[in-house]
């Protein structure tokens, strides 16, 4: 296998996930506009670290811009049209290595979401587009798992899954959780259920929590899940941990192990034995933000391992 | 025109039919029109499905055209094939030891055959190429050599494609839509299998590695997705289960092609490239080429790496070089030629010339380095104020053009608006050369039909459509 094909297929999983990610986030942050009145559209452009281009693009800076800006906005690179047209990208030039379903569900998106940016921007109902996207990606989640064949391409396929979703549940919880504890005490914070329970509603675990807790949703718990816990699929946790089985797929598979392997197993057991009384006592940010850069750092080691560039 | 009789290769026969054709005859005749109907409809499903799929590879908005293809298929009697297979397989070989000799001593000059200077001043010759030592002195590892015919016994051959011909792709898959469509006829008639030619292929590229130490590497190397023929540089490398690679994906070192892996750099020994000479490497031919692989040419010399087809081919099918090539049949083999080129006036004779402008209304006049079909005037076909127009190109570079009779191209049945009516073909069959010398040609080729009524010009760009080509297997038509 080809390095280039190694790469396209890394890059095709992360903007998928990119793509995904973002449309739940949109989607129950304007669901708890609705409910609450108090979606700030500022801080969701925080998660992407877009907040400048944002305001630069749209002075007035409602919901609905951000919305716009993070659906059929051309000019963003992180906009949904542009992060499923470099999927679409990336898959294309890998048609040898992917089955007729994974391309055709994803090319499908791909046609979907360019008939939207040709429509008059009013006549886009942008929450059916959000559901499109999501139900869309699931598709190709579906596709992806049943008709793959499991070889090297698959595992950097995954490994570029993950590692995007741990990115995206990392900054998610980084912005939203302090815009309620602004100084990461969650006993000073705010104890409005709506607000805590669309933290969860943007990586999907609002039942998940209460089947787990069974109790009123409380911040250190919230922060538990998201981070520590192994069973949730979109937690840091589980995710650094299918990078890890990833990797040491590749490394049994070429008989060789480099420093990605390293900061892969590092990254993985410094989750897999972290403590959340230990998280709040380093602080929750600066322990987001340490696992934040060592994320960046990581998939800097395997573009550099596995010759990407 | 198709006022010229035509030979039909169905039709033209003292009894009615031509005996390779009865069963399809026979089908034609006892298939419902419905049936066919509903048929072509299926045709037109399967490649609307597969061409999502083809114009996956290329298009930007997720469709590509595909070339139209016509569920008749040609026919060709199992000897008139036996007399096609040795005529190319003689051209060929005559074209590889002519290049050889181009890029060596030039012997063909020294006897006064070729003058030098139609080598030395063509654009196409490679300087680079310049006594390259090649495994088995192959040049030529695939050809497509275009084929026309014009009555029972007469074949000629319009041109030469030894650079990177292709079309192989279509040849293929038509055959797997034809099986589906008809699997009865394919019952009753004995048809040679075609889908060998992949693995043919690869043991012919893995045949011209310069190093014996253990499997050679083989890769395929495409300008990438936005060129017309991906579908079949990625089809072509799916098959033989090679990597489809890019410039990018590869580098040298040390003289030493490798290819990038997430395991480490890979040694490559055989590059089947489908890019042109003048794009694959910056080093060598265009500095601004950001196609090809810089250094490869040095990698190629130093004979660590083969390159198929070989550098500077150009020379050998040119249409001005095309006139050579049964004196280098004899020149070469000894032999006299199977298969007749085109009568063929040239530009740059002063008589010829004067033949040309006299005769401007009858005759096809090309430009020595065009292709496609562009850049030539079809006499019979052309108005007035056309012909007035090519004869003052003409007189501004008479040595740029060449010309022949406007030849009667045979035609075959093919399914038009109006039913089934008679449209002109050609026909481009595959040969591939091995080290060794032996050579592979796949039964039959790729079929070209001229779509329009009375149209001459095959190629896809020009309206041209497709068909499947059948070669009879010695048990030939069971209907006859």
């Amino acid at each position: 296998m080809l390095s280039s094909t190694a790469k396209n297929l890394y890059w095709m999983g992360r903007y998928l996930h990119r793509a995904k990610n973002s449309a739940r986030v949109l989607e129950s942050t304007q669901r708890m506009a609705l409910q609450s009145g108090t979606a700030e559209a500022g801080v969701v452009a925080d998660v992407y670290a877009l907040r400048t281009e944002f305001l630069a693009r749209h002075p007035q800076g409602s919901l609905a811009d951000l919305v716009d800006f993070m659906t059929l906005d051309d000019s963003n690179p992180s906009s949904l049209v542009n992060t499923v047209r470099a999927a679409r990208n990336n898959a294309r030039a890998e048609r040898n290595n992917l089955t007729v379903d994974v391309w055709e569900s994803l090319n499908g998106l791909w046609l979907e979401v360019a008939a939207q940016t040709r429509l008059p921007r009013a006549m886009v109902d942008r929450g059916a587009l959000l559901e499109l996207v999501k139900k869309q990606t699931t598709m190709i989640a579906g596709a992806t798992q049943s008709t793959l064949l499991r070889d090297e391409a698959y595992c950097f396929l995954q490994l570029g899954s993950y590692l995007e979703r741990a990115d995206n549940t990392t900054r998610v919880l980084d912005v939203k959780f302090h815009r309620l504890c602004p100084d990461g005490d969650p006993r000073h914070g705010s104890t409005d259920y709506y607000e805590w329970s669309e933290i969860l509603a943007c990586v999907g675990a609002v039942r998940t929590y209460r089947r787990i807790y069974h109790s009123r949703i409380e911040p250190t718990r919230v922060v538990e899940l998201m981070v520590l816990r192994r069973d949730l699929p979109r937690s840091v946790h589980h995710c650094l941990w299918q990078v890890d089985l990833n990797m040491r797929e590749l490394a049994e598979t070429y008989g060789a192990r480099g420093e990605a392997d390293r900061q892969a197993g590092a990254l993985h057991a410094h989750v897999r034995y972290a403590r959340i009384e230990d998280v709040f006592a380093a602080g929750l940010r600066p322990y987001l933000e340490d696992l934040g850069s060592r994320m960046a750092q990581l998939s800097e080691d395997i573009s550099r391992q596995f010759l990407f560039d | 025109m198709a006022a010229m009789a035509a030979f039909d290769e169905m039709r033209s026969a003292a009894d009615g039919v031509r005996a390779p054709y009865r069963s399809v005859a026979s089908w034609l005749q006892h298939t419902p029109m419905e049936a066919i109907e509903a048929k072509r409809r299926e045709v037109d499903a399967f490649y609307h499905r597969a061409g999502i799929t083809f114009g996956a590879y290329g298009a930007v908005d997720g469709h590509e055209t595909t070339i139209p293809f016509d569920i008749i298929p040609r026919v060709i009697a199992a000897d008139e094939w036996t007399f096609l297979e040795r005529g190319l397989s003689q051209r060929v070989r005559a074209l590889n030891a002519f290049l050889a000799d181009a890029y060596g001593a030039r012997e063909i000059c020294r006897a006064g055959i070729i003058p030098e200077s139609q080598l030395l001043l063509n654009g196409e010759f490679a300087q680079l190429a310049q006594d390259l030592k090649l495994p088995g002195d192959i040049h030529v590892h695939i050809a497509g050599i275009d084929l026309v015919r014009v009555g029972e016994q007469e074949f000629y051959v319009l041109e030469d494609n030894v650079r990177t011909p292709s079309g192989i792709s279509y040849v293929l898959e038509n055959r797997e839509v034809m099986m589906r469509l008809a699997p009865e006829l394919f019952a009753r008639v004995a048809v040679r299998p075609v889908a060998s030619y992949t693995e043919e292929l690869l043991n012919t590229l893995r045949s011209v590695s310069f190093s014996d130490d253990g499997e050679p590497n083989v890769v395929l190397l495409t300008p990438g997705h936005y060129n017309s023929a991906y579908f079949e540089h990625a089809f072509l490398a799916d098959e033989m289960g090679i990597e489809l690679v890019e410039g990018t994906d590869l580098f040298v070192d040390e003289g030493r092609v490798f290819m990038r892996t997430p395991r480490g750099p890979q040694r490559v020994d055989v590059i089947y490239r489908r890019i042109d000479d003048s794009f694959l490497d910056p080093l060598a031919f265009r500095p601004d080429s950001f196609l090809g692989v810089p250094g490869l040419v040095g990698a190629l010399r130093m004979g660590r790496v083969n390159v198929v087809n070989a550098i500077g081919n150009g020379v050998a099918d040119d249409k001005s070089t095309y006139l050579y090539v049964p004196d280098m049949i004899r020149f070469y083999l000894s032999e006299e030629p199977i298969l007749s080129n085109v009568p063929t006036w040239r530009g740059d004779k002063a008589d010829d010339f004067k033949y040309i402008l006299e005769h401007l209304p009858e005759i096809v006049v090309k430009e020595v380095h065009g292709s496609g079909g562009k850049g030539m005037l079809v006499g019979p076909t052309s108005t007035k104020a056309e012909i007035e127009e090519f004869r003052a190109l003409l007189k501004a570079r008479p040595d740029a053009y060449i010309a022949q009779p406007t030849l009667a191209l045979s035609t075959c049945p093919t399914f038009v608006d109006k039913g089934v009516a008679p449209r002109h073909v050609d026909l481009r069959p595959f040969i591939l050369s091995r080290r060794s010398g032996e050579v592979f040609i796949t039964p039959g080729g790729l079929t070209r039909v001229a779509l329009k009524e009375g149209s001459l010009v095959v190629n896809s760009s020009q309206g041209g459509g497709t068909k499947d080509t059948w070669v009879l297997g010695a048990r030939g038509d069971a209907a006859s």
